[in-house]
């Protein structure tokens, strides 16, 4: 981008000011993902691979795999029907629902963690009802996938909603006047127009519902190879002083956010047009 | 937490709740959309308001606003509005460096901008634990100047700004992005030097945005709890956080006295919810005029 001396700043502020933000990056963001490998490796690769072969480590990677795999579907077929009745239709409160689909953003993740304790805990609402029907939620695993639905609730659809609304309804109301059902029109119109923005919105709700901590540790219980997925497996570690394990499970976590990082910045690069870049 | 904007809605045909229309599914995907959140979110975040009132106003209070609740909350929220400060000020100059300069590696920075925000905070946590303990790469640096900031409420301020600069800087790079030079050339060719011409056109045009960024990255800061729990050390009165002190009432089993901090906690983030919505208000109104 090329400026007119009248409108940038003289060289030694463009530099300074590059400075100044190369150097809080680096101290701020790059030394904490470097120091996680640092640590890792500490103790050398045989000590790297014992704490991520551990069957307690194992058995916290299943789980959290296993919670990724129940709650970020669901949230697509959430995400996608929230934004088609929002985006294709008009409707009175549809800023209310707006909002209310993205609360669980403004929530504390130990409250969103508690908030099923009162409902399925032992003393909570169903508590009674559950504990003579033999059901365990709370201290179990599904308890675990509640408190991540919760926290991944709003992901896909606060990236399909902007997106939707901007793509309009015509290529939709042109497929059902030649005749096409609901379904065809769907899979055949809308989601080859919006593949790029849902996939972005995985992404996110996926990175999110592998790392989420807070909300989980309310419920989890913290049986070891039970209840414990990734992120609470290393707290375990960590208080226990066992830092080369700790750090170990934590580049595989580290590795995700990486990898994240990656496709999130591709897909930018390559389909800025196809989707709704926005914070979070 | 960008609210969607919405076009208004369009006058013809409004009897109902519902306007007609010729697409199909809205019953099914309304029903499923107001099922699903009944269920996930607005059913059990009204547990904790139902339980609270079932305590009694004295029962609350005894809890909510005792005196280990209160330092809590003065950390939470102290820490939490120094971090967003911090943020606010170098989120500003990294989003204008990325808007306006070219440097080497530019896209590499662009991406890792957004690392606290796919990174899990209990890596954050313990990594900046390891930074920043005494024996730690910036601890042994700072420990010979007597600063300690690990297992310190200082603590919490380094987790607390780890985790909000992707909110200050993705809230400030479109609308920098959007200010045309046009509005600068003409401040210059008027004789405004570079210093007035910020001053008086750019920051008024990018301050709605950068405090919608603040206050997101404000209200993040709050309720976190993965990464500071680590570096906090957790001290009763001095280095305990509000949502450590939620967990701690927890494990003593005293449901009632987690709820109450929790509502607490829940009314000041529907108050920051609706302080953010008013300041995106602002921040479009500036930006359409």
């Amino acid at each position: 981008m090329s400026r007119s001396t009248s409108t940038t700043e003289p060289g030694w502020m463009r530099w300074l000011l590059i400075a100044l933000a190369l150097g809080f990056l680096l101290l701020n963001l790059a030394l904490p993902l470097a120091a996680v490998f640092f640590e890792a490796f500490r103790k050398g690769w045989d000590a790297y691979v014992a704490g991520i072969i551990e069957p307690d480590a194992i058995a916290a990677m299943k789980l959290t795999l296993l919670v990724a795999a129940i709650a970020v579907p669901v949230n697509i077929v959430f995400g996608i029907s929230a934004a088609w009745a929002i985006t294709k239709f008009e409707f009175r409160f549809k800023s209310l629902l707006i909002t209310l689909i993205d609360l669980p953003f403004s929530v504390s993740p130990v409250v969103s963690g508690l908030v099923y304790v009162l409902v399925f805990g032992l003393q909570g609402w169903l508590g009674p009802w559950l504990r003579e029907h033999d059901v365990q939620i709370i201290f179990a695993v599904p308890g675990i996938v509640l408190a991540t639905m919760f926290v991944t609730f709003p992901f896909v659809a606060r990236e399909l909603i902007p997106l939707m609304q901007e793509q309009g309804r015509e290529d939709e109301e042109a497929a059902i006047s030649l005749g096409a059902n609901g379904w065809q029109t769907f899979t055949r119109v809308t989601l080859p127009n919006i593949r790029w923005g849902l996939l972005y919105g995985v992404l996110l709700c996926n990175a999110r519902a592998m790392g989420e901590f807070g909300a989980v540790s309310v419920v989890s219980g913290h049986i070891r190879g039970l209840t414990n997925t990734m992120p609470l497996h290393i707290e375990i570690l960590y208080n226990e002083y066992n830092f080369v394990a700790a750090f170990a499970v934590a580049t595989l976590l580290a590795g995700l956010a990486l990898v994240t990082l990656a496709l999130k910045t591709l897909l930018e690069w390559r389909y800025r047009d196809q989707l709704h870049v926005g914070g979070h | 937490m960008t609210t969607v904007a919405l076009p208004a809605a369009t006058p013809r045909a409004r009897r109902g709740l519902v306007e007609r229309s010729i697409m199909p599914g809205f019953g099914l995907t309304m029903g499923f959309t107001v099922f699903y959140l009944s269920v996930i979110v607005l059913i059990p975040l009204s547990a904790v308001f139902i339980t609270t009132a079932g305590m009694g106003f004295d029962g609350f209070v005894e809890v909510a606003l005792s005196q280990r609740a209160l330092y809590a909350y003065r950390l939470s929220f102290g820490a939490a509005a120094i971090a967003a400060s911090i943020n606010a000020v170098f989120g500003l100059v990294v989003a204008w460096v990325l808007v306006r300069y070219e440097f080497p590696g530019k896209r590499l920075v662009n991406a890792l901008v957004d690392l606290p925000f796919a990174l899990p905070t209990a890596v954050a946590g313990i990594a900046l634990t390891a930074l920043y303990a005494p024996n730690g790469w910036i601890g042994a640096w700072l420990a010979p100047h007597g600063i300690k900031v690990a297992f310190q409420p200082l603590g919490v301020v380094v987790a607390l700004t780890f985790i909000g600069l992707p909110f200050v800087v993705r809230t400030v790079e479109p609308v920098l992005a959007d200010l045309g030079p046009e509005v600068e050339e003409a401040a210059a060719s008027l004789g405004a030097g570079r210093w007035q011409t910020f001053a008086r056109v750019i920051w008024p045009a990018i301050l709605p945005a950068l405090a919608t960024g603040f206050a997101l990255a404000f209200a993040r800061a709050v309720g976190e709890y993965g990464s500071v729990i680590f570096i906090a050390g957790n001290m009763p009165y001095k280095s305990e956080i509000a949502p450590l002190l939620i967990v701690m009432q927890l494990e003593q089993y005293n449901i009632p006295g987690a709820t109450a901090i929790a509502a607490t906690m829940l009314i000041a983030s529907f108050v920051l919810l609706f302080a953010i919505n008013l300041l995106q208000g602002w921040s479009r109104r500036r930006m359409a005029a």
